[in-house]
């Protein structure tokens, strides 16, 4: 594995960043199991912002959890980059579950943001985001540092880097966490809800870093409630309602001519 | 800063209540002292003369090294314990409960004898293939000493106790942190090591300095391996030799009593490193306001706001579904 600081480039290779077929969660077994995803198809193309719309309970977060395998699908497959998600495809066609370190590999090469930024709590700013680099990439302290410093500036806090995240405003804290993602160079970068448990105020400052990564050229998929995020950088917007998704398309066509009426419902509600 | 308007002016509520009960207190206290002192049957002479008795020393000695080797075995043990606990793995949770169950069922005098029996029930032991050759054997006499046995009959038994704080602790840290840990690509040693542990400690060391001190005074059964060198026994020994038990025991009590209050420092700065980053900002910026008792640099504001207890600085008490 290099330790080197990848610039995020349009990648050679036309094949989407991501495909999701047939993918089916099921939470439980027996009486008390719940079905969640029910035959999620999707693309994501390189360099694209695909958003993912949708009332709460209809599955977008699981889906966004299964992309990076926090948690396991119980049919379908996700490939990331090419690479199949969680399992090894051997000559006959039989799957393999990878072991967990595999699984910490192929996780270490995607960028997730919670809802609740989890920073963590023990660690600065700086320590927050110098982690993962030194302790999965090997990257020297110094180099981490210099990154790390790099990355905060870029996300507006560079004065910030020594505070503990109880310090920090949420908006400011779920920077620090954009950042912490960012220091493993990702491929993708999957937000969960970002904006969604900060105060009205602070939205503004997330959503802006999001846009300025979009523009960089970072392959991303957004769950949001935000419809003018998605209205301005998405380049795809999904609509999931119970486990499916129910529409799809450019924003434009998505957005203002819902042809689903519980999209028209679900829009009518968030605008 | 703006200028400040002319502070409220306001007599201050009247406490007649802390004065009365501070002179009774303070007659109590009096009584007790004078009680204490005037009373020849304590023989203050005598306890100030065997205070620093060689013998006395050497068994505070002895009773230091068998509290923090204990405590040191059992919290390394208790780790790996409440690790196996939370394990996917049926075997080692069931191998864990086990543990946790005889020790913790079984009392503390009970097994500090079977240690010391160790030699008479199994007077050899030896390393080898499980009911096949053997390579090494060893006279348990001259392996499992006193010393040892107490040692480790103390360790075992308090790994157990031990072993169910630590678990307590590793369940308090959010499950969010694992996942961002996990979504950084971490694997689940170094999550364990650098993210959850860390701040498990916070839970982990108030029980655990109780814990230490409770062991300092347990050390004293350790008679009944028998071993015969700490403050309790020394102290006891020399109380029934010169007919004189009350001063003895006051010696031994003195000297529990400093070394708790020196644990009680310890226990202070090790709650403040663990709880860095928790406590609001009250510990300041990093390297700021680390003096013992809170002196050093000014708090953060949000550290007073949260301080004066009139807010509720919850960030996610309100999250859109």
């Amino acid at each position: 594995m290099t330790p080197s600081v990848k610039p995020v480039e349009p990648v050679e290779s036309t094949d989407p960043m991501v495909t999701v077929r047939g993918v089916h969660k099921v939470f439980g077994r027996g009486h008390d199991a719940v079905h969640v995803l029910r035959g999620i198809d999707l693309d994501v193309e390189r360099g694209s912002v695909t958003v993912v719309l949708g009332p709460s309970g209809s599955g977008k977060s699981t889906l966004l959890r299964c992309v990076n395998e926090l948690e396991e699908i119980t049919a379908g497959a996700i490939h990331v980059d090419g690479e199949l998600m969680g399992y090894r495809e051997d000559a006959k066609g039989v799957l393999h579950r990878l072991h967990p370190k595999a699984i910490a590999t192929q996780r270490s090469r995607i960028g997730m943001v919670f809802q609740r930024f989890h920073l963590f709590p023990h660690k600065t700013a700086l320590e927050n985001v110098m982690e993962a680099p030194v302790q999965v990439r090997g990257l020297s302290k110094a180099a981490a540092r210099t990154r790390a410093l790099e990355l905060l500036d870029r996300v507006g806090l560079s004065d910030r880097v020594e505070h503990y995240p109880a310090q920090l405003s949420g908006g400011q804290q779920q920077r620090v966490a954009i950042a912490r993602a960012l220091a493993m160079d990702p491929e993708l970068m999957l937000f969960d809800e970002p904006t969604s448990a900060l105060d009205p105020e602070l939205v503004g400052e997330v959503l802006a870093v999001m846009q300025d990564l979009a523009r960089s050229g970072m392959t991303m998929i957004v769950v949001t409630h935000e419809i003018g995020f998605a209205r301005e950088v998405a380049d795809h917007v999904v609509f999931m309602d119970d486990g499916a998704i129910v529409e799809e398309g450019r924003p434009g066509d998505v957005l203002d001519n819902p042809s689903e009426p519980r999209l028209r419902d679900f829009l009518a509600h968030v605008l | 800063m703006s200028t400040l308007p002319e502070p409220i002016h306001a007599r201050p509520v009247r406490r007649p209540g802390r004065w009365i009960s501070a002179a009774i207190v303070l007659v109590l206290a009096a009584m007790a002292v004078n009680a204490l002192v005037t009373n020849p049957n304590f023989r203050w002479d005598t306890v100030w003369l065997y205070l620093r008795d060689v013998v006395v020393v050497r068994g505070v000695g002895w009773t230091l090294v068998l509290t923090f080797g204990s405590m040191a075995l059992a919290i390394v043990l208790a780790v790996m314990l409440a690790v196996m606990r939370r394990s996917d793995n049926p075997v080692m949770r069931g191998v864990s409960w086990f543990w946790i169950w005889f020790f913790r069922g079984t009392p503390i005098y009970t097994q500090l004898v079977f240690w010391g029996l160790l030699s008479v029930l199994y007077p050899r032991l030896s390393l080898g293939v499980p009911f096949g050759p053997e390579f090494f054997t060893f006279s348990t006499q001259d392996v499992i000493t006193a010393f040892w046995a107490a040692l480790l009959g103390l360790a075992l038994n308090e790994s157990a106790y031990l072993a169910e704080i630590v678990r307590a602790g590793l369940s308090s840290v959010d499950p969010g942190q694992t996942e961002a840990a996990k979504a950084l690509g971490m694997k689940d040693g170094k999550i364990l090591r650098r993210i959850v542990l860390p701040q498990a400690m916070r839970v982990i060391v108030p029980p655990t300095g109780n814990e230490t001190i409770s062991m300092l005074k347990t050390t004293s059964l350790v008679l009944a391996v028998p071993f015969t060198l700490e403050l309790t026994y020394a102290t006891n020994a020399i109380g029934n030799r010169i007919f004189q038990p009350i001063p003895l025991l006051i010696v031994a009590a003195l000297w529990y009593l400093l070394i708790t209050s020196v644990l009680m420092i310890g226990q202070h700065y090790l709650e403040r490193y663990y709880g860095r980053g928790f406590d609001g900002g009250a510990t300041g910026r990093r390297g700021g306001g680390r003096g013992p008792f809170g002196r050093g640099r000014k708090p953060s504001k949000q550290a007073l706001i949260g301080a004066s207890g009139t807010t509720k600085d919850d960030p996610f008490l309100e999250v859109t579904p």
